[in-house]
């Protein structure tokens, strides 16, 4: 590991911090990121009620000291449903963009090393990639797949590959011209060390800053595709799911959809709000204008 | 010009031909085959047989690809499975209302988002930069139809100010009240990015030297900012608002959703749930040709508002 750490410039490491400390609305973000996986963790202690427990006796309550948030039309406990759906959200959110961040990575990492018609002929894939929006992609992959769990992540991860293609060729390539990769070059490492090596540590904090932006992304993807019932199937509790199943009792019951969509909202917030303050941290031309 | 636009269409080929056997391989790679969805799983194999036939899913997969390659670049998206309509035909009777739902959305982006990103960036760190900063990242974390709910609970069903769902209707008055509510709430999410480009771009504007140049000159500050910074700070709201456009209509789909509104994204879910995989095929490739038109024109309007660009 020591190896792997060499190259990587000094300034880096202090880079997060820094940028808390600087752009104190970001400390908003952590705490907000800190509340949620809490009580995503430890959901099974904070939830007041089983998430699942239907009770007839206690059909569409409004919020009450004994449902906080009220009850659904099967008299299941919106808060405990919420607590539990963190868990989807975050999940989802996590592996799909930690799949899409790896394959992405590397074919960028990739298609910017060996360059000519190769990175041609990628680069072109990626801008089809594009051409279909993340939500329509998603949603026609879900569809064709079969809604669970581990498809929807498949889905989702799908649909964010082509951006980190870019993210990930563009420093490769200029990192491709400088002495410590010419020099490992000349000493005759063969292209897969310089390319996991000497230029992945590189550009892996440019990666790992926008990978907090599509997480954002990844999750409002995963509310939609819940949301027309493309998601994790029922009972399990999903924040789309439940806004789903209480759109049908808008009229009558709005804690059903009022509750899951602030949560949906706080998470991709506080995530959005983490980003955005860390890529001015890290590119260089925004410098000074947090 | 017309040589750069020749060359721009020319460059829009390879990327024609890639998303057509994307969209080939997807629908391909569906579980069972297009029949078996069309008929069930108790179908018997002699009418599967047939149907696969009908279809040419019989033939060698290479031929089915050229098949599908000259079909589709003809124009011959084939006939819904569900409703023995052309997709054409289907999609042509939709498209009016996703089209004015997003035209509408750009405009109530670019009319509230312009002056916002303006404003934040000429009091840059003072409460309206932050206020229009706060605004604009609220507005992007929300997913189409989040907002959407949120204001049809609280300006349909609470204030009754418009009607839940929507109908059609001749009357340009009920038509307006019909799309207002999904207009605003696409509208809202489009004036958050055009807030936050127009002020990154207005930024890096008023520092060039160009700037600092006309303001020595004593270039009236209304005309400084109007003319000098405003102009060259639109070119990559152009590019962002084309950019987005995509986003948009896959935004649509939710809101429609949401409002109950005929469109795109209706017939789109529709054809989901149908399992009608001709209007689903057709649909893709006429959304990634829209998209890919999209891109061409944005390019172009880039060319004419930034003379800078070279058409060679």
């Amino acid at each position: 590991m020591t190896v792997v750490s060499e190259p990587i410039p000094a300034r880096k490491p202090n880079v997060v911090l820094q940028t808390l400390n600087r752009n104190r609305l970001s400390w908003v973000g952590v705490g907000l990121l800190a509340l949620i996986l809490l009580s995503a963790i430890f959901a099974p202690l904070l939830a007041p009620h089983d998430p699942l427990q239907q009770n007839i006796l206690h059909r569409l309550e409004g919020p009450s000291p004994e449902f906080w948030l009220g009850t659904d039309s099967y008299g299941r406990d919106v808060l405990s449903r919420l607590l539990y759906g963190t868990r989807v959200s975050l999940l989802v959110g996590f592996l799909s963009v930690l799949i899409a961040m790896t394959v992405g990575s590397a074919i960028g990492i990739f298609a910017g090393y060996v360059g000519g018609m190769v990175d041609q002929v990628i680069m072109g894939l990626v801008d089809v990639m594009l051409s279909f929006p993340t939500l329509l992609l998603g949603l026609m992959v879900a569809a064709m797949l079969g809604a669970s769990l581990e498809n929807l992540i498949i889905a989702i991860a799908i649909t964010e590959t082509a951006p980190f293609v870019r993210i990930a060729r563009a420093p490769t390539i200029s990192a491709k011209r400088k002495e410590y990769v010419e020099a490992g070059r000349a000493l005759g490492f063969s292209p897969l060390r310089i390319m996991g090596v000497h230029i992945l540590p590189n550009i892996l904090s440019d990666i790992v800053v926008v990978a907090s932006l599509w997480m954002a992304s990844a999750i409002r993807t995963e509310a939609s595709l819940s949301f027309i019932g493309l998601g994790v199937q029922p009972p399990t509790p999903t924040w789309g799911g439940m806004i789903r199943e209480g759109f049908e009792n808008i009229l009558s019951s709005w804690w059903l959809v009022v509750f899951p969509s602030l949560a949906i909202l706080l998470t991709v917030l506080a995530l959005n709000i983490l980003g955005d303050a860390l890529r001015d941290a890290i590119d260089p031309k925004l410098k000074g204008e947090s | 010009m017309t040589r750069y636009i020749i060359r721009r269409l020319l460059a829009a080929i390879p990327t024609l031909l890639a998303m057509l056997t994307m969209v080939f391989v997807l629908v391909r790679l569906v579980p069972g085959d297009a029949a078996m969805a069309m008929l069930g799983d108790q179908a018997s194999e002699v009418s599967l047989a047939a149907l696969r036939a009908k279809l040419g899913l019989d033939q060698p997969i290479g031929v089915q690809y050229l098949a599908f390659l000259r079909d589709m670049l003809g124009g011959n998206f084939g006939v819904s499975m569900s409703s023995g309509r052309p997709v054409l035909e289907e999609v042509a009777r939709v498209l009016p209302y996703t089209l004015e739902l997003t035209a509408s959305a750009i405009l109530i982006g670019a009319i509230f988002g312009l002056p916002l990103g303006m404003v934040a960036a000429l009091r840059r760190n003072a409460w309206p930069d932050y206020l229009s900063r706060i605004l604009s990242l609220t507005g992007l974390s929300f997913p189409g139809f989040v907002s959407g709910i949120l204001m049809l609970l609280a300006f349909a069903v609470y204030l009754r100010w418009f009607p839940v769902m929507s109908t059609a209707s001749d009357n340009f008055v009920d038509h307006i009240r019909n799309l207002a509510l999904p207009a605003l709430n696409l509208g809202l999410i489009m004036t958050a990015y055009i807030t936050r480009v127009t002020r990154s771009s207005m930024l890096n504007v008023l520092g060039e030297d160009y700037i600092r140049t006309a303001r020595a000159k004593g270039v009236p500050p209304r005309r400084l900012i109007l003319r000098h910074g405003l102009r060259n700070a639109l070119i990559p709201v152009v590019t962002v608002v084309g950019l987005y456009f995509g986003t948009l209509i896959g935004n649509s789909v939710l809101v429609e959703m949401v409002f109950t509104r005929p469109g795109l994204g209706k017939l789109i879910l529709g054809a989901l749930q149908a399992r009608d995989y001709t209007l689903l095929q057709g649909l893709m490739v006429i959304f990634a040709s829209f998209v890919i038109l999209v891109n061409i024109l944005t390019d172009l309007i880039y060319a004419v508002v930034d003379p800078r660009v070279s058409y060679s």
